[in-house]
C-alpha cells in the first residue's frame, strides 16, 4: 500500500533490553513504525513478542534503550501516562472488567479524554451531564464498529457473559476508545473460527482506513499476518531477525531456521 | 426404610449436641435463661439453647430437589432420622451434664456451675433430670424431621409465623414503645406480661403471620416489580416515588419512636455515615482499610478542639458550624497524609498498613506529646452541641440528633451515588477488577485511589464531628480498632458496594446488635455482642460472602441474559433502526 511509507515515524525504538533473571526477552530491539502503517510483528513462541508490547506500554521498565513515540521519548513513563501519549493496547490473554457491562468496559477506557472530577460528580453540573452524554454515545458509536455483534442488548450485558471471540472485539473497542495514535493488537484472532478470523482480518485493516489508526499486531495465524500487513518484523530469542513484507520474510532464511528450530 | 442414613442423622445430632454444650459454655443459656419471651414457659435461654435441634432433625433428611431428578420420597424415615439427631444431641448434652456435675471445671470454665447444672435439668438434680435433657432434644428433633411432611408452602408459613412470635417477644421494647406513642399503650400492656408475650399473644401473632404470609409474599414481589420496572423512564419515576415515600417515613419514625430508640437510630445513623465513606473505600476502589477511625477521631478531635469552651491549648468556642470546614479539611489533610504513602500497596499490605496508622493516631491522640492540645486521656470535654435556629442539637435530645444524622445521610448516599455513577466511580470498578489493565486503559490508578481515600475520609470526619457534638466529651478510647472492625462488618454483612445494603447492615448490626460502646436493641446481649458479631462475620463469609443486599450490577448478572434479551426484542422498531444506523458506523 504505497502512501503509507515514507510519513513521519510514529514509534521509534532503539536498543531495547529487557531480561528477567537471566532470560534475555528483548536484547537489542530496533524497530520503526511509520504513521499509518500496519505492522506484524511474528516469531516462534517465547521471541519475546508480548515483552515488547509490555515495555512499550509501561507495564514493565525496559533495562536499556529508547522508545520514542512521535518524537518524544515515552521511557519512563506511567503506563497511564503512555496511553494519555496515545498508544493502546490488548492483551494475549484478554483482560477485560468482567463484571463490569460491555458499555461500561469502553465508557471507562475514555477515562484519560475525559475530565469531570469529584467535584462535578457530586454537583451534578451540565459540564459532568453533557460528558457523560458524549462518553456514552461515543462508546455506543466505537462499539458499533463491530457491526450489530456489541450492541442494542448486549450494552448491559457484563462482559464476561461474551463469547470468546465477542470478548477479543470488545477488548478492541476498549482500546479505541482511548483514541489512541498507535493501536497494539496482542494476537486479535487468538482462539476464533475461520469465520471470525476473516471477518477481524477486514477489520484491521478498517482500523486503519476509517480510524486512521497505526496498527501493530503480533499474530500467529500466517494468512492474518499476510492479508493485513505492510511489513512484518521478526523476533527470535528477543532479537529481530528479519524484517520486510510478508513475501520477502516468508521466504527469508533465518525465519525459516527460527521457526523449524534448527540449531 | 429407604433412605435413612444413621451416619447423616447422628453428625447432624452431634452438631446440635456441640451447639448446646457451646450456648452453656460460654454462659449464653445462664443469662437468658430468666428472661422469658412467651410467658409463662418459654425463655430466651431455653430458645438460645435449642434453636438448632430441629434444623438438625430437618437437615437430616434434607436433600436438594433438581430440576429432572426425582424427588426423595417422604415418609416415616424423615421423622425416624429427625428423632435420631435429636436423641443424639441430647445424648451429648446429658453427657455434658454428667460431666460438669461430676467433675469441678470452673477453674476453667467459669460458666460450667452448680446453677446451670440445675437449670438444665429443671432441678430433677442429675439422674432424674437426665431424661428430661435427652427428651427435649428428641422431640424437637423429631418436629424437625416432621417438617418434611407437610408442604412447601405450609412449612415456610409455620417457621414464618415462629419467628414472628419471636421476634416480636424479642423486640417487646420497641412495640411497646411505639403502641404507648399512638396512645395504644393499654394493648401494650395487655398482650405483654414482665417483657415477655403472653402465651395466647405469641399464638395470635404466628396465626395472623401465618395467614397473611402469602399475600405478604406477593406484596414483595410487586414491589420489586415496581422498584425494577424494565422501562427505564418508569423506573426513574417509581424510584423517586419510593424515596420520597422513603423519606416521609424518615421524617415521621422518629415521632413513633421514643428517645431512647431515637439514641439507638441515631447510632445507626452515625455508622451508617462512616459505612458509606468505607463503602466507597473498600467497596467500591477495593482498598482494604483496616485504619478508617482515624479519619472519624481527626474529626472529631477538630471539632472538639475548635468549639470546646475548657479546650485545652485554644479558646476559640467556635460555632460546631464553623468547624466543620476546618474538620473536613482536617481529614482531608489526614486522607492525603495516610493515602500517598500506602496507596501504591495492594491488598493485605495495604491492610495491615492502614491498620497500624490507625493506632499511631489513637496513640498520638493519647500521648503526653500532644496532651496540651488534645488533653491526652482526659481528652476534650463540654463540647457544645449543634446550634439550629434558636435550638440546640445534643445527645440529650436524641430526636434532633436522629433527624440531622438523617440529613448528613442522606448527603452521603447522594455523594456516594453520585461519585458511583460518574466517570471517577466506573474508574474505581475498573480498579478493583484488574489494576494492570486499568492503568493500561488510562486511568491514573495512585490519582483514583488517592481520590476514594479522601472521599472517604471526608465522610469519616464527618461522622466524627456529629459524633463529638453528640456526646460531648471525646476520649482516646472512643476510637478504638475495634471501630474500624466494627464498620468494615457492616459494610461486609450489607453488602459492599451497594448504598442500601450499607443500610441495612447498619441497622441490623448497630441497631439490633449495638455498636462497639452502643447498645442495641438487644442490649441483653452486650456481653456477646462480639462473638455474635464473630458469628455473623464468619457465617457471612461461608454462606454469602456478597452481603445481604448484594448491589444490583451483581443482582443483575445473577438474572441472566435472556430476559434483557427479550426485552429488546420488544422494543418499538424505531429503536432498532438507530442501532442499525450505529452500526453502519
Amino acid at each position: 500500500m504505497p502512501g503509507w511509507r515514507g510519513a513521519e515515524a510514529m514509534l521509534e525504538i532503539g536498543g531495547l533490553h529487557k531480561s528477567f533473571g537471566g532470560v534475555h526477552a528483548l536484547a537489542g530491539v530496533d524497530l520503526r513504525v511509520d504513521e499509518g502503517e500496519i505492522v506484524s510483528v511474528i516469531g516462534p513462541n517465547g521471541a519475546g513478542k508480548t515483552s515488547f508490547f509490555n515495555v512499550v506500554t509501561g507495564l514493565y521498565p525496559p533495562d536499556g534503550g529508547d522508545i520514542m513515540f512521535e518524537g518524544r521519548s515515552i521511557v519512563g513513563l506511567e503506563s497511564s501516562e503512555i496511553t494519555e501519549a496515545g498508544i493502546a493496547r490488548t492483551f494475549q490473554n484478554v483482560r477485560l472488567f468482567l463484571n463490569m457491562t460491555v458499555l461500561e468496559n469502553v465508557m471507562v477506557a475514555q477515562h484519560c479524554r475525559t475530565r469531570a472530577g469529584a467535584f462535578r460528580a457530586v454537583l451534578r453540573t451540565p459540564f459532568l451531564r453533557r460528558e457523560e452524554a458524549e462518553i456514552e454515545t461515543r462508546a455506543k458509536e466505537t462499539l458499533a464498529f463491530f457491526g450489530t455483534r456489541l450492541v442494542g442488548y448486549r450494552f448491559d450485558q457484563p462482559a464476561l457473559s461474551l463469547s470468546y471471540a465477542n470478548r477479543r472485539r470488545l477488548e478492541i473497542a476498549r482500546a479505541m476508545a482511548t483514541r489512541p495514535k498507535l493501536l497494539l493488537l496482542d494476537e486479535p484472532v487468538a482462539g476464533m473460527n475461520p469465520r471470525e478470523t476473516a471477518e477481524l482480518t477486514g477489520l484491521i485493516r478498517k482500523l486503519r482506513e476509517e480510524r486512521g489508526f497505526t496498527v501493530v499486531v503480533i499474530e500467529h495465524d500466517m494468512r492474518v499476518v499476510r492479508d493485513v500487513s505492510d511489513r512484518v518484523i521478526v523476533l527470535d530469542h528477543g532479537v529481530k531477525i528479519a524484517e520486510g513484507s510478508y513475501d520477502d520474510v516468508s521466504s527469508n532464511e533465518a525465519v525459516i531456521e527460527a521457526y523449524l528450530g534448527g540449531s | 426404610m429407604t433412605g435413612f442414613d444413621l451416619r447423616r442423622s447422628l453428625r447432624w445430632g452431634s452438631i446440635a449436641g456441640a451447639v448446646m454444650v457451646f450456648t452453656c459454655a460460654v454462659g449464653l443459656f445462664e443469662a437468658f435463661e430468666d428472661r422469658l419471651l412467651v410467658y409463662p414457659f418459654l425463655s430466651l435461654g431455653h430458645v438460645l439453647l435449642l434453636w438448632f435441634l430441629p434444623l438438625a432433625g430437618y437437615q437430616a433428611t434434607n436433600e436438594p430437589v433438581l430440576e429432572g431428578m426425582e424427588a426423595p420420597s417422604k415418609g416415616l424415615h424423615n421423622v425416624v432420622a429427625g428423632l435420631v439427631a435429636g436423641l443424639a444431641g441430647g445424648i451429648v448434652m446429658g453427657v455434658f451434664t454428667v460431666v460438669v456435675d461430676a467433675l469441678d471445671v470452673r477453674d476453667v470454665f467459669v460458666r460450667l456451675s452448680v446453677r446451670l447444672v440445675d437449670l438444665l435439668t429443671h432441678g430433677w438434680g442429675v439422674p432424674g433430670g437426665l431424661v428430661l435433657i435427652v427428651a427435649v432434644p428428641a422431640l424437637l428433633g423429631m418436629a424437625g424431621g416432621m417438617l418434611h411432611l407437610v408442604s412447601a408452602s405450609a412449612r415456610r408459613r409455620l417457621i414464618l409465623a415462629l419467628e414472628w412470635a419471636l421476634v416480636v417477644a424479642l423486640l417487646e421494647q420497641v412495640f411497646s414503645q411505639v403502641l404507648r406513642q399512638i396512645r395504644l399503650g393499654a394493648v401494650g400492656d395487655i398482650i405483654f406480661t414482665r417483657r415477655a408475650l403472653e402465651w395466647w399473644a405469641a399464638l395470635a401473632v404466628a396465626a395472623l403471620v401465618a395467614l397473611l404470609s402469602e399475600r405478604a409474599r406477593g406484596g414483595v414481589g410487586r414491589i420489586r416489580g415496581y422498584l425494577f420496572a424494565a422501562d427505564a423512564a418508569r423506573r426513574t419515576r417509581n424510584s423517586i416515588w419510593s424515596a420520597l415515600a422513603v423519606l416521609a417515613f424518615l421524617i415521621v419514625l422518629p415521632q413513633l419512636l421514643g428517645s431512647l430508640l431515637s439514641e439507638l437510630l441515631a447510632n445507626v445513623g452515625l455508622f451508617l455515615l462512616m459505612g458509606l465513606g468505607l463503602n466507597i473505600v473498600v467497596g467500591l476502589a477495593g482498598m482494604l482499610d483496616l485504619g478508617y477511625v482515624a479519619f472519624f477521631a481527626v474529626g472529631a478531635y477538630t471539632v472538639g478542639v475548635l468549639t470546646s469552651p475548657i479546650s485545652p491549648r485554644f479558646d476559640l468556642e467556635w460555632s460546631w458550624w464553623a468547624a466543620l470546614p476546618v474538620a473536613i479539611l482536617m481529614s482531608v489533610v489526614a486522607g492525603v497524609l495516610v493515602g500517598t504513602p500506602v496507596i501504591r500497596m495492594r491488598g493485605d499490605y495495604l491492610a495491615i498498613v492502614t491498620l497500624g496508622f490507625g493506632e499511631i493516631v489513637r496513640i498520638l491522640f493519647l500521648s503526653d506529646w500532644l496532651a496540651p492540645t488534645f488533653g491526652g486521656a482526659q481528652g476534650v470535654r463540654n463540647v457544645p452541641g449543634i446550634p439550629v435556629g434558636v435550638a440546640e442539637i445534643r445527645g440529650s435530645q436524641p430526636v434532633g440528633v436522629l433527624y440531622f444524622a438523617f440529613g448528613l445521610v442522606l448527603v452521603a448516599a447522594w455523594v456516594s451515588w453520585a461519585l458511583q455513577e460518574s466517570r471517577l466511580g466506573r474508574a474505581w470498578t475498573a480498579i478493583r477488577e484488574d489494576e494492570t489493565v486499568a492503568a493500561a486503559m488510562g486511568i491514573n490508578v495512585v490519582r483514583a485511589k488517592l481520590n476514594a481515600f479522601i472521599v472517604g475520609a471526608i465522610l469519616a470526619g464527618l461522622g466524627g464531628a456529629l459524633f463529638a457534638a453528640k456526646v460531648g466529651s471525646i476520649f482516646p478510647s472512643s476510637f478504638e480498632l475495634l471501630v474500624s472492625i466494627i464498620v468494615l462488618v457492616v459494610v461486609i454483612v450489607g453488602g459492599m458496594g451497594n448504598i442500601p445494603g450499607v443500610a441495612v447492615g447498619a441497622v441490623l448490626l448497630i441497631g439490633v446488635l449495638g455498636g462497639p460502646t452502643q447498645p442495641g436493641l438487644l442490649a441483653e446481649f452486650a456481653e456477646f455482642k462480639l462473638l455474635i458479631y464473630g458469628a455473623l462475620l464468619v457465617f457471612m463469609m461461608l454462606r454469602k460472602p456478597e452481603g445481604l443486599l448484594p448491589s444490583v450490577r451483581r443482582s443483575r448478572e445473577l438474572r441472566g441474559e435472556e430476559l434483557s434479551q427479550d426485552a429488546w426484542l420488544d422494543r418499538p422498531s424505531g429503536d432498532v433502526e438507530v442501532d442499525a444506523r450505529l452500526a453502519g458506523g
